[in-house]
């Protein structure tokens, strides 16, 4: 191998400890529900004695193991080559060519922090087979890890940085925890929070109990008043919990520009993480408006970029960049990650035909309609009331239907912004991405039969980067196709031609 | 909408091999075929249902004829690529038309895949992939040594096309 290969390391020996402690926990948890079994059928020093017996031989067997393991790590990053030898009888070699390398990242949960370890996760941003693209040690010391970070990273800086853009873009202002509770979290904490108080009190078989408690406090009350009491207490619940989780996911967020072209994050309350990118892989910016948060006039930017997992659920929350903020500040700062002074996320957007309108209201409105037919359907075959239940359907859907249909309707739009092309689409999750033009490799264009007759067709930018897809939907024929063959020069025009007629493009050529 | 300047894609200028009729038209079959088979031995066999198993039988075979009958001829007049020294470019579907374009500079590998009923009509598909994972181009239904002729050809164009492919 040519050049220095550079000397093996190990992970810290401390990982053990993080083991063990865990383990702790696991034993622990487990522990005082079968203890509790146990009991039932035999004294209780018997069934302590035989969890104890278990929660030793597990810790210690656990922490040997751990201990094994790091003995059979080891890593070392050379001039041309970052290698990781792990395994005793399953010996894994895995190495990443350093040139490939795009992104390292740090992150701590509070143990880890206590003990001042972190684990990193190196990535090259390749598109194929995910888990061989990335290397994660687990765990070394904070000091081992930044300086792995910013021996990866290091480039000989690239002279067309501009370095009044260099520095902080963006810190957290802790007032953006007003956003928190609007998001879709505080639905899905509370329902987990209903959830759970029914799972725990079933395995302690007292469900019944609760449920009869629950009873009792809203005796005088109606069925009704129960029921919006109950849901407005779990959004009470969640919301507080989506504040928690907020606080412990963002707390000290900073976003940097280092020399070099990479971007910085940095964040967490008792977990950190540190995620870093490069520049020169970014293709754009998403800026994500889930419906409550576009309410509150708020908007959160996302990365389009390779290199970072896009597939991995566990990582989904690393693109991005900059959590729900006033939309002008996300704007802004999405402009200057982009380093376009044009700001193209807060630039008009060209509207789409009144056929997109029309399509979405039809959509929207055979969604509520559909299932309608089908219980009344029912109702003549077998009961009438399901009559009734088909007309409380339309009737109370259909508006939030209409109303859902023509926001997406508005949202609808696309334009070039400088380097960048620009489409927003979406309601309940409404999405503008700024693309860049040169990230675009390829097109794809889509027209259905009934878009045809309509005279619209949906565009698709195929890119290296995010989603690898990104959609401008229901765009006007004409308009569209020149539309994309502006953003990218050279690629579509060889393969249009003039219509002379409004009846010839709907015929096939 | 249509004003003076208004345009559209253009077909691309090669059809498909003529064979492909016959190879999408036994695709039909075959597809209609095992469904109806077996409901036709259920319904042969359960006596109390056979009316409920050999109506959807007869249903789905009639339908499967008449797209077998129909859609075939359909594709081959709508399928068609195309490849130029800048891009490949491919458009299918009739109900849903696609158009696929993918610059050659983008282009990071060519695949020949023959399947069975493919090497029967001696045809085969040619995919092209780009860095993006959604942006493979397919080119079915090309005489067998034509495509292998022109995933040599793409092949010696990216080769000599400059460019990351990202």
């Amino acid at each position: 191998m040519p050049g220095d290969a550079g000397e093996w390391r190990r992970l810290d020996r401390r990982t053990s400890l993080v083991t063990a402690a865990v383990l702790c926990g696991v034993t622990a948890g487990a522990g005082v529900p079968v203890t509790a079994g146990l009991t039932g059928s035999r004294p209780l020093w018997q069934a302590l004695a035989w969890v104890l017996a278990g929660a030793v031989l597990l810790i210690g067997g656990g922490t040997v193991a751990e201990q094994v393991r790091l003995r059979h790590t080891r890593y070392r990053i050379g001039t041309d080559q970052v290698e990781l030898h792990s395994g005793l009888l399953l010996l894994k070699r895995r190495s990443l060519a350093r040139e490939r390398i795009r992104s390292v990242d740090l992150t701590a949960n509070p143990l880890q922090r206590i003990l001042g370890l972190v684990k990193v996760r190196i990535g090259t941003g390749e598109s194929t087979g995910g888990g061989e693209s990335t290397l994660e040690l687990e765990f070394v010391t904070r000091t081992e890890g930044e300086r792995l970070r910013r021996e990866l990273l290091a480039r000989p800086a690239a002279p067309e940085t501009a370095p009044d853009h260099d520095g902080t873009l963006a810190v957290l202002d802790p007032r953006w925890i007003r956003y928190a509770p609007v998001s879709f979290v505080t639905g899905l904490l509370g329902g987990a929070a209903a959830g759970a108080v029914m799972q725990v009190s079933e395995w302690f078989g007292v469900q019944s109990e609760v449920i009869g408690w629950i009873g009792d406090r809203f005796r005088d009350v109606s069925l009704t008043w129960v029921v919006i009491d109950l849901v407005l207490l779990a959004t009470l619940a969640g919301a507080v919990g989506s504040l928690g989780l907020w606080a412990e996911m963002w707390w000290n967020h900073r976003l940097e520009r280092e020399p070099g072209g990479t971007l910085r994050v940095r964040r967490g309350l008792l977990s950190t993480r540190s995620v870093t990118l490069e520049e020169e892989r970014l293709r754009g910016v998403e800026l994500v408006e889930p419906l409550g948060v576009r309410l509150a006039g708020a908007a959160r930017v996302d990365a389009v970029a390779g290199g970072l997992a896009e597939d991995d659920e566990k990582h989904a929350d690393l693109k991005t960049l900059l959590p729900a903020a006033p939309r002008e500040v996300a704007a802004r700062i999405a402009a200057e990650v982009l380093r376009e002074p044009g700001a193209p996320l807060s630039g008009p957007l060209t509207p789409h035909p009144r056929a997109a309108r029309a399509r979405r209201l039809r959509r929207a409105l055979s969604a509520v309609l559909g299932p309608a037919a089908v219980l009344a359907l029912l109702g003549a075959l077998l009961t009438p009331v399901l009559f009734s239940v088909a007309a409380g359907w339309t009737l109370a859907l259909s508006p939030l239907a209409v109303a859902l249909a023509l926001d997406a309707y508005r949202s609808l739009g696309h334009a070039l912004g400088g380097a960048y092309l620009v489409t927003r689409s979406g309601t309940v999750r409404r999405a503008t991405v700024a693309l860049q033009r040169s990230g675009i490799i390829g097109w794809t264009v889509k027209q259905s039969y009934f878009q045809r007759r309509a005279g619209i067709l949906t565009l698709t930018a195929t890119t290296a980067a995010g989603e690898r897809a990104y959609d401008v939907l229901d765009t006007d024929a004409s308009e569209g196709l020149l539309f994309a063959a502006e953003a990218v020069p050279g690629l579509l025009a060889p393969f249009l031609e003039p219509v002379e007629t409004p009846e010839a493009r709907s015929t096939e050529g | 909408m249509a004003g003076e300047n208004a345009v559209r894609l253009r077909p691309p200028r090669n059809a498909v091999d003529r064979r492909s009729v016959g190879w999408w038209r036994t695709q039909w079959l075959l597809g209609t075929a095992v469904p109806v088979a077996v409901l036709g031995v259920l319904g042969a066999l359960i006596g109390p249902a056979r009316f409920w198993l050999l109506l959807p039988a007869a249903v789905l075979a009639a339908a499967g004829l008449a797209c077998a009958a129909f859609f075939p001829a359909w594709w081959y007049r709508l399928h068609r690529w195309e490849v130029t020294d800048e891009a490949v470019y491919v458009r299918t579907g009739a109900l849903w038309q696609e158009w696929r374009i993918a610059p050659m500079s983008r282009i990071q590998t060519v695949d020949t895949v023959r399947g069975p009923l493919e090497q029967l009509f001696g045809l085969a598909t040619v995919t092209v992939t780009t860095a993006s994972s959604k942006g493979a181009v397919e080119i079915e239904g090309l005489d067998h040594e034509a495509a292998a002729g022109l995933a040599e050809r793409l092949t010696a164009i990216t080769g000599a096309t400059p460019g990351d492919a990202t």
